[in-house]
């Protein structure tokens, strides 16, 4: 007989929910009614937000996670998972969003960080954290801090693809440098990560990191979202690219679509056509803030 | 078992296709990753995955799957499906209407067991398992009527998480994030016959 013992909150849960949302797009959202256009489109789940990236971009201050109440209403909008940002380091934050029952929580650059030494202990909790990062080194801390999902940063707001695409490749490459090295070479190559040796090793055994590896910040087209599969990443975060857009209906489905069918160029194409207006991009060099260096 | 050229499919369109088929892979057969209606043909069984089901739903509807399935299935196809699979093969949900498949005579309740903070792990028993097996549940779904032709094969607090109908089978749980074949062996042997 089995016994009755019933776990919630374990590693495998929390990164197997992030297994579920692979080969999809996760879209950024400020009310219930964008909720319903992300899930009829396709979305696999959404991200519950005061401001998308653009606006907080555009209109400064602090940026914090969202009124409690809006993620309420996003939630009773949708049957698909919802996820919410809080600010690096506010563990408070997270403690609120755990307590509405949120289903992923991303301890996030795009809003201003709380702590600039600490990210959260993100083993205390029992939903499960999504975070950013550039580079190898700061995706293993991040597990190493409990995170049961990466996305690579990008630069979110601008529209614009090229740091989605620096960050995945030197995510990618950075493993595959890894897994050429000796057993003798890892405490070395994790001491230059700034990484856990135990996750090194990890990652230079399996040539992959452990969890699942999405990307965001500058995705706005179809064909973004699928250069960006065929990098490697397992799914793909649309934020200010789709509510940004002229036609933000017909744009995430097309985005969906892409994503899924991200080897198969007329499928690419097809999804391209008539989408109207994409938001209007912005080159990384004419900004005045790089939210991809926050983070410890 | 197997070995023998046996191709079975797996629904490759959005969720956690991989590992069922680095499952196949081990247990000897030739996997496929379905993504559109002539990928269906010569299969022996095919797999859904665990996933997004209105998504799922939705890209299968776009790409003539729902279809094409159904008719696989209609010309003595084998189907199982966890989690995400599982509701597209209920005939009907509790909640707001979402493309389905239907092959299976059942009202399925979906995230039945809670938010993602309910998720959970468990032994479960298994109707025809010796051994208990390791129930991975994932904003998990579970049948909450089953109608003539549908066996309960296991449940969790009076809630069906597994079940057994003509050439079909569905789990709530997910036997693919588990090193425990059991499930991919039944499936192969007992439903596809391999």
């Amino acid at each position: 007989m089995a016994e009755n013992a019933q776990s919630t909150g374990t590693f495998r849960v929390k990164s197997g929910m992030a297994q579920m949302l692979k080969g999809g797009v996760i879209m950024d959202v400020t009310s219930a009614e964008q909720a319903k256009i992300a899930e009829e489109a396709g979305a696999v789940a959404v991200m519950a937000l005061e401001r998308v990236p653009a606006d907080i971009r555009a209109e400064g201050g602090v940026a914090r996670m969202a009124d409690p109440e809006k993620i309420a209403e996003i939630q009773a909008a949708v049957s698909i998972p919802v996820m919410a940002k809080v600010r690096i380091g506010h563990f408070v934050e997270a403690q609120v969003l755990e307590a509405l029952e949120v289903d992923y929580i991303d301890e996030s650059e795009v809003l201003t960080p709380a702590d600039e030494a600490n990210h959260i202990n993100k083993w205390a909790f029992k939903v499960p954290f999504v975070c950013g990062a550039t580079n190898l080194g700061e995706a293993l801390r991040r597990i190493g801090e409990g995170a049961a999902m990466i996305r690579s940063k990008g630069e979110a707001g601008t529209g614009n693809v090229v740091e989605a695409v620096r960050h995945m490749r030197a995510i990618t490459g950075e493993i595959r440098r890894l897994a050429t090295l000796g057993e003798e070479e890892l405490m070395s190559a994790a001491k230059q990560h700034g990484a856990p040796y135990e996750l090194v090793k990890w990652v230079a055994q399996n040539g992959r990191l452990p969890v699942v590896l999405f990307t965001a910040g500058g995705i706005a087209t179809p064909a973004d979202a699928a250069m960006m599969m065929q990098l490697g990443a397992d799914g793909v975060f649309v934020g200010s690219g789709i509510f940004k857009s002229g036609d933000p209906v017909k744009r995430a489905a097309a985005i969906v679509r892409a994503t899924t069918n991200y080897k198969d160029p007329r499928a690419i194409a097809e999804a391209s056509k008539g989408l109207g207006e994409a938001m209007v991009g912005r080159s990384v060099g004419e900004l005045e803030e790089r939210l991809a260096v926050r983070g410890w | 078992m197997a070995g023998n050229g046996d191709r079975v499919g797996v629904l490759a369109l959005q969720g956690d296709f991989r590992e069922h088929v680095q499952i196949l892979q081990r247990l000897g057969v030739e996997p496929v990753e379905v993504r559109r209606p002539e990928e269906l043909e010569d299969l022996a069984g095919l797999i859904i995955p665990g996933g997004e089901s209105t998504t799922i739903g939705k890209l299968m509807l776009e790409n003539g799957l729902l279809d094409a399935v159904r008719s696989y299935y209609y010309r003595n196809g084998k189907v199982w499906g966890t989690c995400a699979g599982m509701v597209l093969l209920a005939s009907a949900t509790t909640g707001p209407p979402q493309p389905l498949i239907a092959l299976m005579n059942a009202l399925v309740e979906r995230n039945g067991f809670g938010r993602q903070v309910h998720s959970f792990e468990r032994e479960l028993d298994v109707k025809g398992f010796d051994e208990p097996f390791p129930g991975v549940f994932i904003r998990a779904p579970f049948f909450e009527e089953v109608g003539p032709g549908v066996e309960v094969l296991s449940e969790v607090q009076g809630r069906i998480v597994a079940a057994a109908g003509e050439r079909v089978l569905a789990t709530a749980f997910h036997p693919e994030l588990t090193d425990d074949t059991r499930f991919h062996e039944y499936f192969l042997q007992e439903v596809c016959g391999i």
